[in-house]
């Protein structure tokens, strides 16, 4: 099943992401200097890009993660089931992503 | 492949194999606890993305004050401890599948419970400084 090997994949990315988080993180406790350093990384091409990536990495590995709970219960096996089910974690990882970069740029943007 | 995948090969659905393993039925799994944590990462998604939106566009002070507050520091540390455990049992089954050496697979899989556990360290140190206020 092709979606498995995504599920995977982002899961593999989410890991390596979490570098990110700890720069952010120890950065905010570390001071004003090391925090503007990571802002000007996220708010760089590059970064935004990595970012944006990061947030579809968790929305579709969520939804997919999801998906293996239904299977988990002893749900959906049936073929045309399991199609539902993965076109369902595919489209929506997209549009939540989407969804939520237009919150974040009404938001942030507005600061 | 993962065991959820591939129902074929039992009869027995995966929560049906670890049901009754709780509370000293002989344990728990690596399999129930990866449930465990992902179930509280989706419990803990929204508020954690209303968390990133707060913080979106504001300089470190007001990231402190954010972060530094009771309720949503709590929230952080309950999700990087959720995903630190989640990663590091999801990354030990990725290594169990691929790497079929037996030293390459024991210096992986402590790589890897390194990584997770440098992660979670590093990020609940920063979590708890911004908290006390130091
Ligand atoms: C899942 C949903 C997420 C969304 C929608 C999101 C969105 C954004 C956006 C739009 C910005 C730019 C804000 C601005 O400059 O005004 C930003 C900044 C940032 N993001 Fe996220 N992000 C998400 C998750 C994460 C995660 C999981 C991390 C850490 C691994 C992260 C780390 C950062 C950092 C460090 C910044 C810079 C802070 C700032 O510029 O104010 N984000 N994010
Ligand atoms: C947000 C909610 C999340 C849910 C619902 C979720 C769900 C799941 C599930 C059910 C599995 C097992 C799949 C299988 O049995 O094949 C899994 C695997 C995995 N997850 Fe997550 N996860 C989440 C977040 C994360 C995060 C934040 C990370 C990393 C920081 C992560 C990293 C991984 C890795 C590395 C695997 C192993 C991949 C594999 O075995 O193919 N997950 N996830």
């Amino acid at each position: 099943m092709a979606l498995s090997i995504v599920h995977r994949a982002t899961g593999i990315a989410l890991y390596v992401g979490t570098l990110l988080l700890v720069w952010w993180l120890v950065a905010a406790a570390s001071g004003p200097a090391a925090y503007a350093n990571v802002q000007a990384f996220t708010g760089s091409i590059i970064g935004r890009l990595i970012v944006f990536g990061y947030t579809w990495a968790l929305m579709h590995h969520m939804l997919s993660g999801i998906r293996h709970f239904v299977w988990d219960l002893g749900y959906g096996f049936k073929a045309n089931e399991r199609e539902a089910l993965t076109w369902g974690a595919a489209i929506g990882g997209i549009v939540l992503t989407v969804l939520i970069w237009i919150i974040a740029y009404m938001i942030g943007g507005g600061r | 492949m993962s065991t959820a995948d591939t129902p074929k090969r039992s009869m027995r659905t995966p929560l049906g194999r670890v049901r009754n393993l709780g509370a000293a039925h002989s344990g728990t799994s690596d399999f129930w606890r990866q449930r465990l944590t992902a179930v509280a990462m989706v419990l803990l998604m929204i508020p954690v993305l209303v968390i990133i939106m707060m913080l979106l566009g504001r300089n470190q002070a007001g990231a402190k004050q954010i972060l530094g507050s009771l309720p949503v520091a709590i929230i952080m540390l309950l999700f990087i401890i959720a995903s630190a455990w989640h990663m590091k049992i999801g990354m030990q089954v990725v290594i169990e599948d691929y790497v079929h050496n037996e030293k390459l697979k024991l210096v992986s899989i402590m790589a890897n419970n390194f990584f997770s556990i440098a992660v979670a360290l590093a990020s609940i140190y920063a979590i708890l400084q911004l908290s006390s206020g130091v």
